[in-house]
């Protein structure tokens, strides 16, 4: 089975869902007239992604109207979105939702949510505590956005569910400039993991990042697809908007998994036995034991006293 | 010898994506800036004639009369080979009209007023002509505090507050500018024969590397001492970034309501576009 999946690599406008709304339209018909079968866009991708205090004034709840519009759109071309969700008791997720068929299918709220550095997500967005791989009408899939990819027990769960192909929705920031690469450092860092994870767990990956600027911050870009055996079937260009479309083929996937059955002879049980051992200790539950050197020190100085 | 990374390629691509996309999202198009003929403000000059295109791009002049004139004539073959558009603006009037009635105004009272007077320059002929002030302020004085507050550091969008001064060096051979510009000794040109590192007491070189590990590579001081550096450079070079912090944050405001500009109302610069 042969599916053709394009990447709508953009530039939103931070805070404006209705122009943004107007540019997933635009893309939408454009995914049509390429004959995709699916279409993925960026992480935040109808609001922006440095939103702070706009979070809630872009949220959108199951029933409103911007997502009844979504979910018509969906009618000819499935696609992935990456919006802020509110849930009905006013949490708001940063969620990638999958509309196929005039209809919500899936949605993934993100579960890592960066606070550190550049990253201020956790102050404003609720944590996602499910990693669930879903049936689409293309086979079963994951979607997992951005950060999500960092951990690497996310994609680890996707894979043991049953995910043929992983969807990575990103909004990721260029940061490190570093000599003699035509990429900046996080760039590299990320198409390494692409290709790590898609030969690791013998699977597509589908990795959807936006371009543009949010004051100052640039994103960087380079959507791409890679298959099982980490070849890239399709890339598009760093830092520039692109439409970027690929097909896939996941026999490959049969193929790859017939070579090296990763996956058939992964344990689960021996995992689930040592996370359950690692999950009581005591580092785990955050009693941080002592260490020997700070004790020392301080019977030293009471000598002296 | 540390290496701070300068792949002069890379920071061209992002940093012309950089004031395009800033600029435009503005709903504008053009940027004025002040071109004193150092290596800065050339650098910002010819990057946004490459983003924008050069008739988009006033380099306005704005000498005082103890300027170099050798500044004044750098600045020229820097507009002749950006084909940036220019303008003159001599300062001497307003300044000396200002210091009649301040007659023992020390030397950085002049240099900061005179920094100030360039600012309201560039603003008021950034209103006449629809565009955005562009910065010139590099990471090295950013982080030294080594600018005048509300006078050079103003400015919209900067394309180089986040390049030491040694990848502005770099950056500024790569993309052309005139190479007796990126060879000068750096200078403020408030007085004959002042130099930055004169003044600072201390090489571009040195500080650059001592700043990229301590705020890039988060060196503790301990590491720093390691790596060769003086305790007492270490020090005085904290104690400028510590000094400095203000300039480089918005004025403090007192807390009274629920939400307060900053502190709890947040907002990107950017919002809505």
């Amino acid at each position: 089975m042969s599916i053709r999946v394009a990447i709508a690599q953009i530039n939103p406008r931070l805070g404006d869902l209705q122009a943004n709304l107007s540019l997933y339209e635009e893309k939408i018909r454009q995914g049509i007239k390429e004959r995709a079968d699916l279409l993925v866009f960026p992480e935040l991708s109808l609001t922006g992604y440095y939103l702070r205090d706009m979070v809630p004034s872009v949220a959108l709840s199951a029933n409103s109207a911007e997502m009844n519009k979504l979910k018509h759109l969906s009618r000819k071309l499935a696609f992935v979105a990456g919006l802020v969700e509110e849930s009905a008791d006013h949490r708001f997720f940063n969620s990638a939702v999958y509309f196929e068929d005039g209809e919500v299918r899936h949605v993934h709220r993100k579960v890592y949510l960066p606070t550190y550095g550049m990253f201020d997500e956790q102050r404003y967005f609720a944590r996602g505590g499910r990693i669930r791989a879903f049936d689409s009408k293309f086979g079963r899939i994951a979607t997992l956005i951005c950060e999500d990819l960092w951990h690497p027990s996310t994609i680890y769960l996707a894979a043991l569910d049953g995910a043929l192909a992983v969807i990575c929705p990103s909004s990721s920031p260029l940061r490190g400039i570093v000599d003699q690469q035509s990429q900046d450092d996080n760039a590299r860092y990320w198409e390494m993991i692409n290709r790590v994870n898609a030969e690791t767990f013998s699977l597509f990956m589908i990795y959807g990042n936006r371009v543009g600027f949010e004051d100052g911050v640039g994103f960087w870009g380079g959507s791409e697809i890679v298959d099982p055996f980490g070849q890239r079937i399709a890339k598009a260009k760093y830092y520039e908007e692109a439409f970027l479309v690929g097909d896939v083929k996941l026999e490959s996937v049969r193929r790859k998994r017939t070579i090296a059955p990763l996956l058939r002879d992964e344990d689960l049980d021996l995992t689930i036995n040592e996370l359950m051992r690692i999950r009581e200790r005591p580092v785990a539950q955050g009693k941080v034991q002592k260490f020997k050197s700070s004790k020392v020190k301080r019977r030293g100085k009471s000598k002296k006293k | 010898m540390i290496q701070i990374p300068t792949n002069t390629k890379l920071l061209r691509e992002i940093l012309v994506a950089f004031i395009r996309n800033e600029v435009e999202k503005t709903g504008l198009k053009r940027v004025v800036v002040g071109l004193s003929g150092g290596v800065d403000s050339s650098l910002s000059a010819m990057l946004a004639a490459e983003a924008l295109g050069p008739k988009n791009v006033l380099a306005i002049m704005m000498p005082y009369k103890s300027s170099n004139p050798e500044s004044r004539a750098d600045a020229e073959t820097v507009i002749e080979k950006s084909g940036a558009q220019s303008l003159l603006v001599d300062i001497t009037p307003q300044i000396d009209a200002y210091f009649e009635r301040f007659p023992d105004a020390d030397a950085r009272r002049r240099g900061n007023k005179m920094a100030r007077e360039r600012m309201t320059i560039l603003y008021d002929h950034s209103a006449r002509w629809n565009a955005l002030v562009l910065g010139t302020s590099n990471k090295t004085e950013l982080l030294l505090g080594y600018g005048t507050l509300y006078g050079d550091m103003a400015s919209a969008v900067n394309p180089l507050g986040d390049l030491y001064k040694l990848q502005v060096w770099a950056l500024a051979e790569a993309v052309g500018v005139p190479l007796a510009i990126v060879k000068k000794a750096p200078s403020a040109d408030l007085w004959h024969g002042q130099t930055d590192e004169g003044e600072l007491g201390f090489s571009y070189r040195e500080v650059d590397q001592l700043l990229y590990l301590m705020v890039d590579q988060r060196y503790t001081r301990a590491e720093l001492i390691a790596a060769g550096f003086a305790e007492r450079f270490i020090d005085e070079i904290s104690s400028h970034i510590m000094n400095s912090q203000f300039k480089r944050r918005l004025p403090v405001i007192a807390k009274v309501s629920q939400r307060t500009i900053d502190r709890d109302f947040r907002y990107s610069r950017d919002w809505g576009k």
